[in-house]
């Protein structure tokens, strides 16, 4: 596969298939598997070329920025995108299982619909994560939204349209500030190519309004404190493999064009105040939403509060990249924990799947018992999930808040260390309030319905892939070096 | 006078942008914030294509106009997404309104996971 | 990777691998479950024989591989971690014959075990550190892997002694992960090295090194039982005998101790320590703890939670030992590691009899069972005599040593507490020997089970015998070149050795 093939691929393939398995829904299951292939494939080739020759350009059309499209893989998008397949791959191996047209004709509908949607939704993750210029990321960002708020939407119950409703206004809102964004910074700069952007920014008033009102649309895109509140009904509310979706990739998406916004298109303009604040609303997010999980009577609340949660830890890598020592360690700490936290959601969404499909559909905590009997490789998949949320080590989560408080003392800001240890105990007190149920004799016998081994045994690939994410650490950190922005490598005689 | 004229544009799109803003926020009704947002967006547009004017030269920059009309076709699909939504929580729910933003299952009485043949069947 | 680098790996598979593939037998695989956990602890036992017969040779044996950017994770065998290493694969053997006859008719035996297996590789881990972080890993694995052992039997009891137990000792993890975080932002990795590490920064950095004493303190000793980190290890008891044995004896408690011995020895340096007045307040701390076991142990009724203190007491020997500068102290702290493992696990082992057999919980319902039970209450009293320290029962040995070490390094009221801890040890343990040997048993035992000609199964006569025998020739035999004493000594001789 040529260069060029490998950029097209992963975002043309699915979106092919996404146009066919909408038109021939019997083939959606094929398609999605050949679209996998395909994009591991050129996942793979793409980053061969990574290690082999650095950072990756490809001009779409041969036009070039300005004025063309240009497509980039640096270490970073390589990073995002192994993340994506991989959990890709598995939620995908999950819905295999999780829609059977032969339970009800209600399933086959859904059914119908996920292939399309999920192939739509990768399309434009892959679009997202290789784009190299502000507007065309409002593009993929819309398209991801759109295809995300269908997914929660899937199965039709009042509260999945509600929330999926709710979801749609708040993203189509804060997509308009950030277009807004955009065209301040056209008028400036007289471009939206993310490297061109660097050199050609100066600071001034317009573009600090044009950033904040893009980190404000993003902002609450990734569910940061005060703009989470849409988050919980619907990762709550959606199907298990759109849940897993949702908390491990979607709202990841607006984060990354987060960090490329600040530490590539416009790092001299940010203010040290500013990391401040994103990281103190971080911190905010970090004990609220784990507070809030811990006192929450559905088990799928609980994850999506968690999720709320987790994400606040990656605001922290604001101020802590920012600092005069450890920049790139906080880089690579808060990237490794969003791994995990991906791996680790995702499975922990499957499992709790698994469990409440198991039982009819009631999700109630209270009523856990016999879980750990019951789906004993989904109650493992759980804790282990937990084990990362937590930070155990040799986790991934471990790894990342290993790697953010070592950043943390380097630069002086020791104050986060405190939110980090805290917030560790916190989901450790979560995580452990729903094991405990569900290791609790149960006095009724008999699952309602017994799940598909496969359902099961993703979950719990994804869980053990999060615990043990630790033993990657230093080949994804290897990863993130290449193509890493500049500002986070200090002049010389600074240590990384 | 073509700066004036640029300087109108750019207001009238600051003021669409903020009258949509606005009633985004304060209006409930489904189709009032359908509407606040194709008026934020249009808002956004005028702002795009103003500044296409603005450069020197006899040809206004066409890169913004590019960005304008992929802003439109977003702009429609978005709506139109939301109005069949819309259209669907109203049939679910009799109301014309998001119900408070948190949503539990208590009111709804329905089981959270997609086992149960009961619940109805909406293809968004 | 070298074949020594092997054997360490093989040594930590040999419970894991099992562990792993007991989870997923079904529960009527009698046969087989038993197979495979016994099959892994001889092996395993085997393995560490190697070990330990190879560094006496002089080889060394480490393994590193990459862990964090910058932070191997490392494995190596030296002196102190032979000491672990020897005495929980010996114990967990045993544990393990005893788990299989305690749980005959359990349900969830399959997870227990896994679990079960799981803990011990946590546990041969924290021995087989070379480093901190991966001490701490192993640490933390350590927590997870008890935590399902300690609820097994899912009653309203076993959660809430759980979740106790799980906030104890995730709190104590996170002060840890931040000292040693805290401490390698400071030197650099940290590799535990004898002597300690800290000889360039001692006098540049003191409060910052004091500070970073009491972090490690508070973290580990909550494991390790100091008061007043120790509440959750009575509630602990909920859990089945055979985990109450593991826990004190072999894993939990002992790796707590092992955890201070290693920060005092191999990352401070026991002369740094005292330069840094680190060491006193450490001395005090245990020495609080040693008092106010024994007293809470005095007021016990149920067998099990009368040991449990007994072993907050008993384990503060150990942190004693190494708190007290001198050759002569840290023999006395390390051997008693070894013995204070064998005699506890014997008394667990006797209480777990008596609560299988009869339906024994409390010290008030021990009445003459002596006669009823004549060999396991043997082996009970032969670990009671070896806690109070009367000779030539192992007890007294380390007992010997600390107060004699603690004279030499001027520290007399330290023999006091001592002497103290014997009299109310006696005070504790004492009536119960009495009440089992010269009392007359009840008409009927609360729950009688009968095992025929045998005074209980063999499953769980044996273990305690085995290691009240081994309590009886570490006592006697201490003078030998293959006791505990000896390898204590050894130790101590490198510690602080020319």
């Amino acid at each position: 596969m040529s260069h060029a093939g490998s950029f097209a691929s992963m975002i043309l393939a699915p979106l092919a298939a996404a146009t066919l398995a909408f038109i021939f829904p019997r083939l959606g299951r094929w398609l999605a598997f050949g679209t996998a292939g395909a994009v591991s494939i050129a996942f793979a080739r793409l980053t061969r070329l990574l290690l082999d020759g650095g950072v990756q350009v490809h001009r779409v059309g041969g036009w070039g920025a300005p004025l063309g499209i240009d497509l980039r893989a640096d270490g970073l998008a390589v990073f995002m995108l192994l993340i994506t397949t991989a959990i890709g791959a598995a939620v995908m191996l999950y819905a295999l299982r999780y829609f059977n047209a032969r339970r009800s004709p209600a399933e086959g509908h859904q059914e119908r619909y996920f292939w399309p949607l999920f192939l739509l939704l990768w399309s434009a993750l892959n679009a997202l994560l290789l784009s190299t210029d502000i507007f065309n990321l409002y593009v993929t960002l819309e398209l991801l939204g759109f295809s995300a708020v269908l997914l929660i939407a899937l199965d039709g119950r009042r509260a999945a349209l509600t929330a999926a409703l709710r979801y749609l206004f708040v993203s189509l809102s804060a997509s308009l500030l950030y277009l807004l964004g955009v065209a301040i910074v056209y008028t400036r700069c007289a471009t939206v190519d993310l490297t061109l952007l660097a050199t050609r920014a100066q600071p001034g008033f317009p573009l600090t309004i044009a950033i904040a009102l893009m980190t404000g649309g993003l902002l609450v895109k990734s569910a940061l404190i005060p703009g989470h509140f849409w988050l919980p009904p619907a990762h709550a509310n959606a199907p298990a493999p759109v849940s897993a979706l949702l908390s491990a990739l979607v709202v990841k998406g607006s984060f990354y064009i987060m960090l490329r916004l600040w530490f590539e298109a416009f790092p001299g303009l940010i203010t040290p105040a500013a990391g401040n604040l994103l990281g103190g609303l971080g911190a905010a997010a970090v004990i609220w939403g784990a507070l809030n999980a811990l006192f929450q009577k559905r088990l799928k609340l609980l994850v999506a509060y968690s999720t709320v949660a987790q994400l606040g830890y990656l605001f922290l890598l604001f101020p802590l990249a920012a600092g005069h020592e450890g920049r790139f360690t906080a880089w690579s700490g808060g990237l490794v924990f969003l791994a995990s936290h991906a791996c680790a959601k995702a499975a922990m969404f499957l499992s709790a799947g698994n469990v409440v499909r198991a039982r009819g559909g009631r999700d109630e905590i209270a009523h856990l018992e016999g879980m750990s009997s019951l789906q004993p490789i989904s109650t493992f998949a759980f804790g282990l999930a937990g084990l990362s949320l937590i930070g155990l080590p040799p986790s991934g989560g471990f790894a990342g808040k290993w790697l953010l408080l070592r950043a943390g003392l380097a630069a002086g800001q020791g104050w986060w260390v405190a939110v980090i240890l805290i917030g560790s105990l916190l989901a450790a007190a979560y995580v452990a309030r729903v094991l405990v149920h569900g290791f609790t004799r149960a006095p009724v016998p008999g699952p309602a319905r017994p799940n598909s081994p496969l359902m099961e045994w993703t979950a719990l690939a994804l869980a053990i892939l999060a615990a043990g994410m630790g033993f990657l650490s230093v080949w994804l950190t290897d990863l993130l070096q290449v193509g890493a922005p500049a500002i986070l490598i200090p002049p010389a005689g600074g240590a990384p | 006078m073509m700066y004036f004229d640029d300087r109108l544009y750019l207001i009238a799109g600051a003021a669409l942008i903020t009258i949509g803003l606005y009633a985004l926020l304060a209006h409930r009704h489904f189709l009032r914030r359908i509407l606040a947002l194709n008026v934020m967006g249009s808002g956004v547009f005028m702002v795009l294509i103003t500044y296409s004017a603005r450069t020197a030269g006899s040809i206004p920059d066409p890169v913004p106009h590019a960005m304008v009309i992929t802003g439109i076709v977003v702009s429609i699909c978005a709506t139109g997404l939301a109005l069949v939504l819309a259209e669907c929580v109203q049939a679910l729910t009799g109301r014309t309104e998001l119900s408070d933003e948190r949503e539990t299952s208590e009111h709804t009485g329905a089981r959270p996971d997609t086992s149960d043949e009961q619940h109805q069947d909406q293809s968004p | 990777m070298t074949p020594q680098g092997l054997l360490l790996v093989g040594i930590l598979l040999s419970s894991f691998v099992p562990g792993v593939m007991i989870f997923f037998l079904k529960e009527r695989s009698h046969g087989l479950r038993t197979g495979l956990n016994l099959l892994g602890a001889v092996v395993k036992l085997v393995l560490v024989g190697v070990l330990v017969v190879n560094v006496y040779q002089g080889r060394s044996f480490s393994l590193t591989l990459e862990f964090l950017p910058g932070l191997p994770f490392a494995l190596g065998a030296d002196a102190n971690s032979l000491l672990f290493v020897t005495l929980s694969a010996f114990l967990w053997l045993w544990t393990t014959l005893y788990a299989i006859g305690y749980l005959e008719d359990s349900a969830h035996r399959s997870r227990f075990f896994g679990f079960f297996s799981l803990c011990v590789t946590a546990t041969i881990g924290v021995a087989l550190s070379a480093n901190l972080v991966t001490f701490l890993m192993f640490y933390e694995l350590l927590t997870v892997s008890t935590l399902p052992l300690v609820i097994h039997r899912g009653t309203r009891e076993a959660m809430q002694g759980g979740i106790r137990y799980l906030a104890y000792t995730l709190t104590g993890g996170a002060i840890l992960l931040l000292a040693v975080v805290w401490i390698q932002d400071l030197l650099g990795p940290v590799a535990f090295q004898q002597r300690g590490v800290l000889d360039a920064v001692v006098d540049s950095h003191r409060t910052e090194l004091q500070l970073l004493f009491l972090l490690f303190m508070l973290g580990i000793g909550v494991k390790a039982a100091l008061v007043p980190l120790h509440g959750w290890l009575p509630r602990a008891m909920v859990a089945p005998a055979p985990v109450s044995a593991l826990l004190h004896a072999v894993a939990v408690v002992k790796a707590g101790a092992f955890g201070i011995v290693r920060i005092v020895y191999d990352v401070y340096g026991v002369e740094s320590a005292a330069r840094l007045d680190v060491l006193q307040p450490l001395a005090i701390l245990a020495s609080v703890t040693i008092i106010y076991g024994s007293i809470r142990a005095l007021f016990q009724d149920e067998l099990k939670k009368r040991l449990a203190f007994s072993t907050v007491s008993q384990v503060s020997y150990i942190v004693l030992g190494t708190a007290i500068l001198g050759p002569v102290a840290t023999i006395g702290g390390l051997v008693h590691l070894i013995h204070q493992g064998i005699m506890k696990i014997t008394l667990f082992f006797g209480a777990g009899n008596y609560a299988e057999t009869l339906g024994i919980h409390r010290v008030s319902e021990m009445n003459g069972v002596g006669r009823r039970m004549p060999w396991t209450t043997a082996a009970f009293t032969i670990g009671a005599l070896g806690m109070i320290g009367v000779p030539p029962v192992a007890g007294y040995i380390s007992k010997w040593y600390l107060q004699k070490g603690a004279v030499l390094a001027g520290e007399e009221w330290v023999a006091l507490v001592l002497g103290a801890s014997s009299l109310l040890n006696a005070a504790y343990f004492l009536p119960i020997l009495y009440r089992a040997w010269f009392l007359s048993p009840p008409e009927r035992w609360p729950a009688e089970h009968h095992f025929g000609r045998w005074e209980t199964n063999w499953m769980l006569l044996v273990p305690p015998l085995v290691t009240a025998a081994l309590v009886v020739l570490a006592g006697v035999l201490a003078e030998s070149p293959f006791s505990p004493l000896a390898w204590a000594k050894l130790i101590a001789a490198q510690e602080y050795g020319p």
